[in-house]
């Protein structure tokens, strides 16, 4: 039985109150009504207070990289298909610095979920404007206030992602069956979490959060119609929609590679008889 | 008589220029010929000037030569560009009908119908290239029936390989009919069968060989046939190439892979390696084993994309911030592709760090006969590995402090053991720590590393009289023509050797210092503007060298070349 204890990691080194603590406290929920053992289990991160995160759970982490998560989760995915293999970022992390590595995973359907903990705003490097904050966020990078902001929901649907759904820090269960979800579908799962910074962010607190997300699950709505879901990816403002905004089986890029059809990849070994074939192709 | 022969081919791209020099190398290396080919092409898919010379001789070569015996020029402008190349007793193959008003001050015009003979014989145009090579051979009245063979290996039994049979009969027999008196007699040789490689080849089979699953790469020249070559195999060898988005990406992916327990690889060039360089750090504090080719290319930025040099070496030795150990290797010869290519992933993988393979495009893309590699000479290390058998996996930690600096790797999801890695400093468990202690702790096992590396260098190669009074020093694809440059220099009464560094990081100090502290006047010779090997001799030994020969032209030296450019730095 997979249990909590088995997933207490180190002591979280964030600001108190922070939105992170929801995020984690949504993932362990995840992952123990999954009975996933920590072994079983791959969390890739980036840099950022986000990036920090597999440290305060347990698992096999590889903390990569600003912005690079994608990569070597995707790396990691295709050397050992067995693996359950969670992508951890912040906004920075996913949609600035990794920005193309989101689009083209998203496009390849790699059988990874990706959490984004969208806090619309940079934390780590204290303060600065992220590529999701909101237009006209003033600060110390931008004392002109902020430019339009990146939409992560609407990129994800039209550049081919098959699962794109967006969760609320602030509410620990509705996230937590997200992330259920997420790691169930097959293929390329993004999550994008609305994350109050209590330190940086006096705009969208969990007060202005709250009072603007609905959820989805609770309207009549169809995950699997897209233009649907890029109207829905494109509400922003006094109602902030959350849940699983689209959803459909596309082709899974690790599907596609004959490698990993018969076993994973880490646990071929090498066929003599074969290599000395090739070296026959070239007398 | 010795045969030493050179065939160039010209013409402009998409004229099959490369398909006809690569089936003389083959034709040739069929018949027990040593064959050495380059390449020299311009970066475009149509017009332009490219051209692939053919050495074969029945002696050991590892370079072109400059002289030309028989040029098949497929244009006029090849016939400009290159008759001050053709030897006095060499002739020029060329349509007649197609390219009029032709003159050469060297050698002798041989005009043919070849695109008439295409059309006629072969039902195209476009066999004229098949046409002209049947006619070079026929005018060293070599073996037809095995460029027949070859043919049809090369493209297949069916209506094509008919065709470019019946083509190259066309040419041949034209000039058998027409022409009396032959130029030359080259027959096969009845020797032993050579593999035909190219130095990308040479790694690709070398990864493959070594256990490589995992490449992810961007394509780039000189380095995409080698992406190409082992997506092409990856059905049948149970392989993955994943072309990715950028090299950034290509190279975070296959440090993931490698971290899940897969031999993984990329390859690129300079300018692809300068978005890379983030991850040669990230494999060097989380210890990831990842091999990375570089096959340079003219710099800086795009420089001369199709062309060859060597300025890359003080950039790999450096590139990244912080310190951390890291081998670089620059294989000598495409057969030392072969073996190099297996000595940096075991190096890889039994010291957990980023190897880099060194070459260039006129290793890249030039073709050599290779004795056969024996695959039983192969050994495969992939260093010390945790086993959830022996130890307790709850105890394990990833980057655990030991002696000897290496820390038993374990593999996520083949076993219990948990394993934790960061690009930030880490504890031995492999969980982010700013703690003044371990961060010390670690960056010392990290370097304790390369004390062991430092056993694996060997004694870089040797060539010539020992304790001549001058020693040319070279590295990387140089080799060949250095080794004929110092032939060229002993027949002409010099005392003169070699040292050729193909393993150049941990760099061999105390051979190297040996050497130029043993002869009177020591040369480097580098692809380069500025002499980056002798920097680092001088960085590593103290000791100045004599002189520089530098060429950066973007074009590979010749033994001539050497041998000339020696003797003007002796006088």
């Amino acid at each position: 039985m997979v249990t909590t204890s088995d997933y207490a990691g180190l002591k979280p080194a964030w600001c108190p109150g922070c939105g992170n603590f929801g995020i984690l406290r949504a993932l362990d929920k995840a992952l123990i009504e999954m009975k996933i053992e920590p072994h079983q289990l791959l969390l890739v991160s980036g840099i950022g207070q986000a990036g920090k995160l597999p440290h305060y759970t347990r698992g096999n982490v590889f903390n990569s990289l600003h912005g690079r998560p994608i990569p070597p989760a995707t790396g990691a995915k295709i050397a050992n298909s067995e693996l359950i293999v969670i992508a951890i970022s912040g906004d920075g992390d996913a949609y600035g610095e990794g920005g193309n590595h989101f689009l083209h995973a998203a496009r390849r359907n790699h059988d990874i979920t990706y959490l984004v903990h969208n806090n619309q705003v940079y934390g780590l490097t204290k303060g600065q404007a992220s590529p999701t904050s909101d237009i006209g966020f003033v600060t110390k990078t931008t004392p002109y206030g902020a430019a339009s902001p990146v939409n992560p929901i609407a990129t994800a649907i039209v550049n081919g992602a098959s699962f794109v759904s967006r969760g609320f820090a602030g509410d620990v269960d509705h996230l937590s069956s997200l992330i259920k979800k997420g790691v169930s579908h097959r293929g390329f799962a993004l999550i994008d979490i609305l994350q109050p910074c209590v330190s940086f962010n006096f705009k969208n607190t969990f007060q202005w959060y709250k009072e603007r997300t609905y959820k989805l699950e609770e309207e009549r709505y169809d995950p699997r119609d897209r233009k649907a879901a890029l109207e829905k990816a494109l509400e922003w403002g006094d109602r902030i929609p959350i849940g699983v905004i689209y959803e459909e089986n596309l082709p899974v890029y690790e599907d596609q590679l004959p490698a990993l059809s018969k076993r994973a990849l880490v646990r071929h070994e090498i066929d003599r008889a074969k290599v000395e074939a090739l070296l026959a192709e070239f007398l | 008589m010795p045969t030493d022969f050179n065939f160039m081919v010209g013409g402009e791209a998409g004229q099959g220029v490369q398909s006809v020099g690569f089936l003389l190398a083959k034709v040739f290396a069929r018949g027990g010929y040593h064959i050495f080919a380059d390449q020299d092409y311009e970066s475009r898919v149509r017009g332009g000037h490219n051209f692939f010379r053919v050495r074969i001789s029945n002696n050991r070569i590892g370079a072109i030569a400059e002289d030309v015996d028989i040029l098949i020029a497929l244009d006029s402008k090849s016939i400009e560009l290159h008759q001050a190349e053709v030897s006095s007793r060499g002739i020029i193959i060329f349509d007649g009908e197609r390219v009029k008003g032709v003159s050469s001050n060297n050698g002798s015009l041989l005009a043919m119908p070849l695109e008439k003979l295409a059309e006629e014989k072969a039902e195209g145009k476009l066999m004229l290239n098949t046409v002209a090579l049947g006619a070079a051979l026929s005018v060293v009245n070599y073996d037809l029936g095995m460029l027949d063979t070859v043919l049809a290996d090369h493209f297949g039994r069916g209506e094509v390989g008919n065709k470019n049979i019946a083509a190259a009969k066309a040419g041949y027999d034209y000039v058998q009919s027409e022409r009396k008196g032959k130029f030359r007699e080259i027959k096969p040789l009845s020797e032993g069968k050579r593999m035909l490689l190219t130095g990308n080849e040479a790694i690709s089979l070398g990864a493959i060989a070594a256990g490589c699953k995992f490449m992810a790469a961007y394509p780039m020249t000189p380095a995409s046939s080698i992406m190409e070559y082992i997506a092409a195999k990856s059905r049948e060898l149970d392989l993955v190439m994943v072309h990715t988005e950028d090299e950034i990406a290509a190279i975070n992916m296959a440090i993931g892979a490698a971290y899940a327990g897969v031999r993984a690889m990329t390859a690129t060039s300079g300018s692809g390696l300068c978005l890379m360089v983030e991850g040669i750090g990230l494999a060097g504090i989380t210890e990831t084993p990842v091999v990375i080719v570089d096959g340079q290319r003219p710099g800086p930025a795009v420089g001369l994309p199709t062309r060859t040099e060597q300025a890359d070496l003080q950039f790999v030795l450096h590139a990244h911030h912080g310190d951390f150990p890291r081998a670089v290797l620059a294989p000598a010869t495409i057969r030392d592709a072969f073996w190099v290519t297996i000595n940096a992933f075991n190096w890889a993988e039994k010291y957990q760090l980023p190897v880099i393979i060194l070459t260039d495009q006129h290793l890249a893309s030039s073709h050599t006969t290779v004795d056969p590699l024996d695959l039983s000479k192969v050994t495969i290390d992939r260093g010390v590995l945790f086993s959830d058998k022996e130890d307790d996996p709850s105890k394990y930690m990833r980057h655990r402090v030991t002696k000897s600096g290496i820390s038993p790797r374990a593999f996520p999801g083949l076993g219990k053991a948990l394993v934790v890695t960061d690009c930030d400093e880490h504890d031995e468990e492999g969980h982010l720590t700013e703690d003044a202690r371990e961060r010390t702790a670690q960056v010392r096992k990290r370097l304790r590393k390369s004390l062991l590396l430092e056993r694996e260098i060997g004694i870089p190669r040797k060539y010539g009289s020992r304790g001549a009074e001058m020693t040319l020093i070279g590295w990387g694809s140089t080799y060949g023509a250095i080794h004929e440059a110092v032939d060229i220099l002993r027949k002409a009464g010099a005392s003169v050797n070699m040292l050729h560094l193909s393993e150049l990081w941990p760099f061999p100090t105390t051979a190297v210092a040996d050497a130029i502290s043993k002869t009177r006047n020591s040369y480097v010779i580098e692809n380069n503007a500025t002499g980056q090997l002798a920097r680092l001799i001088k960085a590593e030994t103290g000791h100045d060298v004599s002189g520089l020969i530098l060429k950066f032209d973007g074009r590979p030296f010749t033994p001539a070349y050497i041998a000339e450019a020696v003797r003007k730095e002796a006088r």
